[in-house]
């Protein structure tokens, strides 16, 4: 599991010059300040992560429950509560602060998001399906599946078997991303290549488990 | 207004001087031998400019020794020391790859005339 960990939200698509003057293709994230609201221990619940929150939210729009945890942990409320799960919260305490500059550019980087929602999709967009011929006679089954199974036996559609059905809107992780620039005073992350979600969207952001 | 401005504003140049398709453009592109850097000119006709902020870039054709040369640079790239216009054409259409078909005077792009 990983060491470190930040919240975001993706702002978009660009492309920044390197050293060397090739173009590098980055996602731009917006990553202000973390406040952990809470420590979650092995002990106590058994798993470590911390409970954070970033932004700011007008105290009058919080519910009593979320008033109340933001209270006991005496942090100003945020926009969202998040949690980041850690191999280890030593370290950590209510109320301080994750900022960006904890990731250097270079490091590489797993990044969790929930993807966008396609809907219900067939099987050619969903599973990379082939499809079927255009023409020589095919009428109406240009995207169909084909066969699903064999005949009497085993006389049913196997379990897990590849079909339509609905896509996206689900947890995606891309691993090892590399870190292009972390910008504390813009609070700005730019990672290279894309991040799975719609821009605006929540993205969480890990050192890389595997990967050199 | 794009939402990934903060980040593209430091790329975006200022020196490069307005063009279009039709131009006759020199570009200056900076050439590194060894550890040596010279600068060396590009020069020929802008055949089309495609996207836009800091992605933007500009088609350049010239015909070298007899052979069509097409060049693509990226309108903000620090690999280019300057641009230099040297001549105002007088093009209908935006994307002028009707020229690859042409040759001799039928190549020629008008000059443009103020009034």
């Amino acid at each position: 599991m990983a060491q470190q960990a930040i919240v975001g939200e993706k702002v978009g698509m660009t492309q920044v010059w390197a050293e060397d003057n090739r173009i590098v293709p980055v996602t731009v994230l917006r990553v202000e300040p973390a406040r952990v609201v809470q420590v979650k221990t092995t002990e106590r619940d058994g798993y470590t992560a911390l409970q954070v929150t970033y932004g700011h939210k007008d105290a009058k729009k919080l519910s009593k429950p979320e008033a109340g945890h933001f209270a006991k942990a005496g942090v100003a409320p945020g926009r969202r509560l998040v949690e980041l799960r850690l191999e280890s919260v030593d370290g950590f305490a209510v109320g301080q602060e994750i900022t960006v500059d904890m990731l250097v550019k270079g490091q590489k980087v797993d990044v969790t998001a929930v993807s966008r929602g396609k809907g219900t999709a067939g099987v050619m967009k969903r599973h990379n399906f082939k499809g079927q011929g255009a023409s020589h006679g095919n009428h109406k089954h240009h995207r169909a599946p084909g066969s699903i199974g064999s005949c009497s036996y085993p006389g049913r559609v196997l379990k897990g078997l590849k079909m339509a059905g609905h896509m996206g809107n689900e947890q995606v992780t891309t691993m090892n991303l590399e870190i292009v620039e972390a910008d504390l005073e813009r609070g700005l992350l730019l990672i290279k290549g894309s991040v799975p979600g719609p821009n605006g969207g929540v993205v969480i952001v890990r050192n890389a488990v595997k990967g050199k | 207004m794009k939402s990934t401005d903060l980040v593209d504003n430091q790329y975006i140049r200022t020196d490069i001087p307005a063009f279009g398709p039709g131009d006759e453009v020199k570009v200056h592109v900076k050439v590194i031998e060894g550890n040596k850097e010279r600068i060396q000119i590009f020069q020929g006709n802008v055949i089309g400019i495609h996207g836009s902020g800091v992605a933007e870039t500009y088609k350049v054709r010239k015909v070298s020794y007899g052979v069509g040369v097409e060049r693509t640079f990226p309108m903000h790239t620090p690999t280019v020391a300057k641009v230099e216009v040297v001549r105002r054409g007088d093009v209908r259409r935006a994307k002028l790859y009707y020229l690859r078909d042409r040759t001799g005077k039928a190549a020629k792009i008008k000059e443009k005339r103020d009034r």
